[in-house]
């Protein structure tokens, strides 16, 4: 049974850690398309893997938001990284599955997962 | 262009009081064997509509025959409930905000599943952490609710899109459905939040 009192914990927990941590680090951004073409092609298992994902290891400097119909539906979910100083890398057609990968590659060692981008996803 | 869940029309349906700039965002679904009914109103606090645009987004056909790029997330929320028996109302007030309601027959083959309403919470929670969102499910008449203003209260200053705090709701929404549906000994409500 879910409580209050383990509610209370999480919070307090949470309190050491937000004093532990700088949060003035240039943030990488996960933006994942929610309108409707996003979210019947898939989008919200995509969201919510990509959370655990990076919640899993630990990153600290990404955040993961949302974005309207960017006007090419049929490669829904669409998930554009948005890292400081670099290209934005547009994937398409994103699953669940997906997205282990791409954060291992790119949200951890920089290298944007080629195969999956909106360019390779087109041919 | 369809979806397989009611819960992800209900995210969908949830994006347009966002754009809308609510601060407040309330969900009910309340199931009926009786009457053989679920009812699901999504209603926001935000910028609404005046009359003429409110009538203009319940016509499906206005999608198709103009050229002005109109959105598809309530034609299709319409044509699910349609689909199902029922139907679908919307009721908007300029300034006020706006008040979105589907019926579905219970029994009908075409009902779809409610489905992850967890993972629909969760998605909405983590990318507006600032918004309120207050959820209400029943089932004759037994019901739970989840609401992160009282969650905020409790949190005091930790923030609700923490991983634990949003797993924690998810698994609380579970837990809840599971009670409502009898899948469980205790009776829902009891681990009332309030
Ligand atoms: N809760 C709301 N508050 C204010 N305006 C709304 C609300 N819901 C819908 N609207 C208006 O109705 C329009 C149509 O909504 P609908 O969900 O059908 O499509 P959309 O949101 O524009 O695009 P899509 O859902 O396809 O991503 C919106 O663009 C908006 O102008
Ligand atoms: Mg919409």
């Amino acid at each position: 049974m879910k409580t209050l009192a383990e509610l209370q914990a999480i919070r307090d927990k949470a309190r050491m850690q937000m004093k532990m941590r700088g949060d003035n680090r240039e943030a990488v951004r996960v933006v994942v398309g929610m309108a409707t073409c996003g979210i019947s092609a898939g989008a919200r298992p995509v969201l919510n893997a990509f959370v655990n994902e990076i919640e899993k290891r630990h990153l600290e400097n990404v955040v993961v938001t949302q974005t309207g119909c960017i006007g090419m539906c049929q490669f829904e979910p669409i998930v554009e990284v948005m890292a400081p100083g670099k290209e934005k890398v547009t994937y398409a057609k994103v699953t669940a599955d997906k997205v282990a990968r791409i954060v291992a590659e790119h949200l951890v060692n920089g290298n944007p997962v080629m195969e999956y981008t909106i360019g390779n996803v087109m041919k | 262009m369809s979806m397989l869940e009611l819960s992800l029309y209900i995210l969908d349906i949830a994006q347009n009081s966002i754009s809308a700039g609510a601060s407040i965002i309330e969900i009910s679904v309340d199931e009926d064997t009786g009457s053989d009914l679920i009812i699901i109103n999504i209603s926001d606090n935000g910028c609404g509509m005046t009359e003429q645009q409110a009538s203009r987004v319940d016509d499906p056909f206005y999608t198709t025959r103009t050229t002005r790029r109109v959105g598809l997330g309530i034609p299709l929320f319409r044509l699910a409930a349609e689909q199902a028996g029922g139907k679908l109302t919307v009721k908007s007030r300029p300034g006020r905000g706006t008040s979105v309601t589907a019926s579905f027959v219970r029994s009908h083959v075409n009902c779809l599943p409610l489905g992850d309403i967890s993972g629909t919470l969760a998605a909405l929670i983590r990318l507006n952490p600032n918004l309120d969102f207050c959820y209400r499910q029943s089932l004759d008449g037994n019901s739970f609710s989840l609401d992160t203003k009282e969650l905020r209260r409790v949190l005091d200053g930790v923030p609700l899109d923490n991983s634990e705090v949003v797993s924690w709701i998810a698994g609380y929404v579970n837990e809840q459905i599971e009670l409502l549906s009898g899948e469980g000994n205790a009776k829902p409500g009891q681990n009332d939040l309030k």
